[in-house]
């Protein structure tokens, strides 16, 4: 009757129907007697009303069967959720990080994806980690939903049942490419899932640095070294052009020089290049040191 | 008293007093000229909103770009939860019906502090002001949802400044309005009135009341934190300062969660004033739905917890947030409980007020049992920040609150105005408004379930189906609102004379010229102890 997607779906999905159940037949009954009245008590058919004085044992009686329901919904959804904080020990450990707006999954021996590769039946737990605002790690064919937090160690963890791709969704609203952070959890067999990792590359160092201090900071996601447009404008062939940005409400050219580059990183709402709204983009300052700007302008100066 | 009396006083509407023409209602002193003026407010400020809930609606009608860029959809949708919650419902019935017919009800002349009501206006109206400058001040409109969610509400270039300023100043209109009526109910009762005399929106009322002087400080002190944050790098909530953004959340609800109950408490009073009308009966367990309104507001202060099971609370405070949150379900049962007795045996006039509030009875009822699944914890991991919240939070608000306000507005407009609406519009408009209703918001519980995540500007094609659906629910929405506020202009305007009580209510503002006179009552009114019996 319930996937097996992962361990949890049974336990979420008992509270939804326990719970939901409940839920319709009340709205069932209730709106079942108000018809009901309407029509046997219309004014055509009863023209005067019965007067009825309270009885203190229906107070009572309506009061205490709700208190003793609603007990035991929380009871089933408690049920349903405890496992959920309860990891085994021999657990496989992931970080997902997400930053905006691209979510991607360390693995033990320094080795990354952007891809969350799993193997089947294997207990994992996911440490969930944010590198600028709250995500929400969501994988709804799961039932399993934490935020990354930043500054906090939350973590998720499941038993995966079901071989196949799944979307994994950020919940949080996180900005103006919210909708578009997703990723795919991939469940394989063991032997896949070995072989893929074995293939996966060991995050070598960055050759470039100023690449890296980009990469980082989450500037290209939005920002491509290709000329592509994204959310805000291409780096490349950027230094030493001339860009025309609005100040004020005033339009101008400006040259992009290393002074641009700074005031763009720290102050992104005083020159907006033409064409791209104001706001999207928060200011830097005290996250990229004036050391990280000098090595992001010297590796703009080689994207021609 | 039945009739019009028309010729043999002068009403609030006619009244001349110091002022002339639009100054006559701005600076006016009278309670219900300052409902009205709260009221004409809260229509223009509820279509802008409604319009941008329209047009987001159309942008999602498919995947991918269709109107507008992801920037402003952000924007559309943070100025729609600002607009609507701190400028529309949060007042809303409050200092509409709240202003207008409470002192009637508890046989008073005026609430406790008239000159303080009429400064409450004016910090709400400043604060619309500045809600709306921030959409169009440069930066952009702010981007964070009306949440303001740190570390992003510190971080974003958007004008999130003046909103949450904005925020910050309706906050103080609402606290004023709060204590204002407390005063009057605690001071201002007709001689011989005692609390158990009281009609229940009185209670509602206070109750209510309560809630918005204890809580909206929380938020006013928390906003004001977020822009220490923002101007001068005060580490409040940003981890990279050495805050904590989890702090945010906790404060932000504290106030927010018992916001809630602000705006439906005074809708389940509305309910509980009109079943009886239309049924022709006295209220069905008095006691019990009065209780029940404290009861709500008291627990309704220790579960703002329920926001936040994913935010990496400790185990303890999610399993013990869950189980109030449940028990807050008992007292909102009990009072439909009492509104289906009171049904029961009545003589049952199906007019437009009554349709409203039944269907109230219905979308509320949807809306409580669907809070149920978020406040439990397992359920709530599924659809916690996904479309099913938004459901559930419209089915609350828009159909408890709103339709309450409709339900309201059609029980009163013939005792505010002295002129009747055309029936049969208003009961076509109500089906419009309720099909229409139902088809745009209960898709959404579907597509929540189903894993679409809220605040969403594009989606996976798969969710297209229902999206399309909730799409066509809305326009049929705003096609049936139009119709209804149209047939409400007109009907005030140039309706029909309506006698004082057309009803045959039994409580007391009935038993008062349509309109009423300005200071309501011509002589002191005498106090029936059962509050559901004048005749």
């Amino acid at each position: 009757m319930f996937s097996n997607a992962s361990n949890f779906v049974h336990g979420v999905d008992k509270a939804f129907l326990i719970i939901g159940g409940f839920s319709l037949f009340f709205l069932v009954s209730f709106t079942g007697i108000m018809i009901y009245f309407v029509v046997k008590y219309n004014r055509k058919r009863n023209p005067k009303a019965t007067q009825i004085k309270d009885n203190t044992l229906l107070e009572v009686t309506w009061t205490t069967l709700p208190i003793l329901l609603v007990l035991y919904m929380f009871y089933v959804g408690w049920q349903g959720f405890f496992p959920m904080r309860q990891v085994p020990k021999d657990a496989m450990q992931v970080t997902a990080i997400g930053q905006m707006w691209k979510w991607k999954f360390e693995y033990p021996g320094n080795k990354e994806s952007d891809t969350l590769v799993l193997p089947i039946n294997r207990p994992v737990k996911v440490n969930l980690v944010s590198k600028d605002v709250i995500h929400g790690f969501f994988v709804p064919a799961f039932r399993i939903k934490e935020d990354c937090v930043p500054g906090k160690n939350n973590f998720s963890w499941f038993i995966p049942g079901q071989l196949g791709d799944f979307d994994l969704l950020c919940s949080a609203y996180c900005g103006v490419n919210h909708s578009y952070m997703s990723a795919v959890v991939r469940i394989v067999p063991q032997d896949k899932y070995d072989e893929w990792i074995a293939a996966l590359q060991v995050k070598g160092n960055d050759t470039n640095i100023g690449h890296s201090v980009l990469d980082k900071n989450g500037c290209l996601a939005c920002h491509s070294i290709d000329g592509s447009k994204l959310v805000g404008p291409s780096l490349k062939s950027l230094y030493g052009s001339t860009v025309e940005v609005k100040t004020n409400g005033t339009t101008h050219k400006i040259s992009a020089d290393d002074e641009y580059i700074k005031n763009s990183i720290y102050d992104p709402d005083k020159d907006v290049v033409t064409g791209y709204p104001q706001g999207v983009m928060k200011s830097y300052k005290g996250t990229i040191t004036d050391k990280d700007v000098q090595l992001i302008t010297g590796y703009l100066k080689t994207l021609k | 008293m039945s009739g019009n009396k028309k010729n043999e006083y002068v009403s609030y509407l006619e009244h001349q007093g110091k002022y002339k023409g639009i100054f006559s209602w701005i600076f006016t002193l009278d309670h219900k000229r300052i409902g009205l003026i709260y009221m004409y407010a809260i229509i223009v400020l509820f279509s802008i909103g409604a319009l941008m809930g329209l047009l987001m609606r159309i942008e999602l009608i498919a995947p991918g770009e269709t109107i507008m860029k992801p920037q402003t959809y952000n924007g559309m949708f943070t100025v729609h939860g600002i607009i609507m919650i701190f400028m529309v419902v949060i007042p809303g019935l409050s200092v509409v019906f709240g202003n207008f017919f409470l002192p009637i009800l508890i046989g008073a002349k005026d609430v406790a502090f008239p000159k303080l009501n009429r400064f409450s206006w004016w910090v709400y109206i400043t604060g619309c002001g500045l809600a709306i400058a921030s959409q169009f001040m440069q930066n952009g409109p702010p981007d964070t949802g009306w949440t303001f969610y740190a570390p992003y509400s510190t971080t974003t270039g958007s004008n999130v400044i003046m909103a949450t300023f904005a925020a910050f100043v309706l906050g103080f209109s609402s606290i004023l309005t709060g204590l204002n009526f407390i005063v009057t109910i605690h001071q201002m009762r007709a001689p011989g009135m005692k609390f158990f005399n009281m009609p229940l929106f009185s209670w509602a009322i206070y109750a209510t009341a309560w809630t918005q002087l204890l809580a909206t400080p929380i938020v006013g002190i928390t906003l004001l934190m977020l822009i220490a944050e923002r101007l001068f790098g005060i580490g409040f909530f940003n981890p990279s300062l050495g805050g904590d953004p989890v702090l945010f959340q906790h404060l932000f609800w504290i106030y927010s969660h018992p916001a809630v109950y602000i705006m439906i408490l005074p809708a389940l009073g509305v309910i509980t004033e009109i079943i009886p009308t239309f049924c022709q009966k006295k209220i069905y367990g008095y006691k019990a739905i009065a209780l029940s309104s404290l009861a709500i507001a008291g627990v309704g202060f220790l579960v703002w917890g329920h926001h936040m099971f994913t935010s990496g609370m400790s185990d303890q405070a999610r399993w013990f947030f869950s189980f109030l949150t449940f028990l807050v379900a008992v007292p909102s049962a009990i009072k439909v409980f009492n509104w289906l007795a009171t049904m029961y045996k009545g003589s049952i006039d199906l007019k437009p007020p009554f349709l409203y509030a039944l269907s109230f009875i219905f979308l509320f009822t949807i809306g409580g049992t669907t809070g149920l699944l978020l406040g439990s914890v397992a359920t709530d991991v599924q659809v916690h920040d996904t479309a099913f919240v938004v459901a559930h939070f419209h089915y609350i608000i828009f159909g408890g609150m709103g339709f309450a306000f409709f339900a309201a507005i059609h029980y009163w407009l013939p005792k505010m105005y002295g002129r009747m609406y055309n029936m049969k519009r208003a009961t076509i408009a109500w089906g419009i408004n309720f099909v229409g209703f139902n088809l745009l918001y209960f898709p959404q519980f579907i597509l929540g379930i189903e894993g679409m995540p809220r605040r969403y500007f594009d989606y996976l094609p798969q969710f297209q189906p229902l999206e399309v659906v909730s799409t066509i629910g809305g326009f049929i929405l705003i096609g049936g609102l139009i119709f209804m506020i149209s047939n409400l202009v007109q009907g005030a305007r140039k309706g029909e004379i309506a006698p004082a009580n057309p009803w045959h209510g039994t409580t007391l503002e009935w038993q008062i010229p349509s309109p009423p006179p300005l200071e309501n009552f011509d002589e002191a009114p005498i106090i029936n102890p059962n509050p559901y019996d004048y005749k």
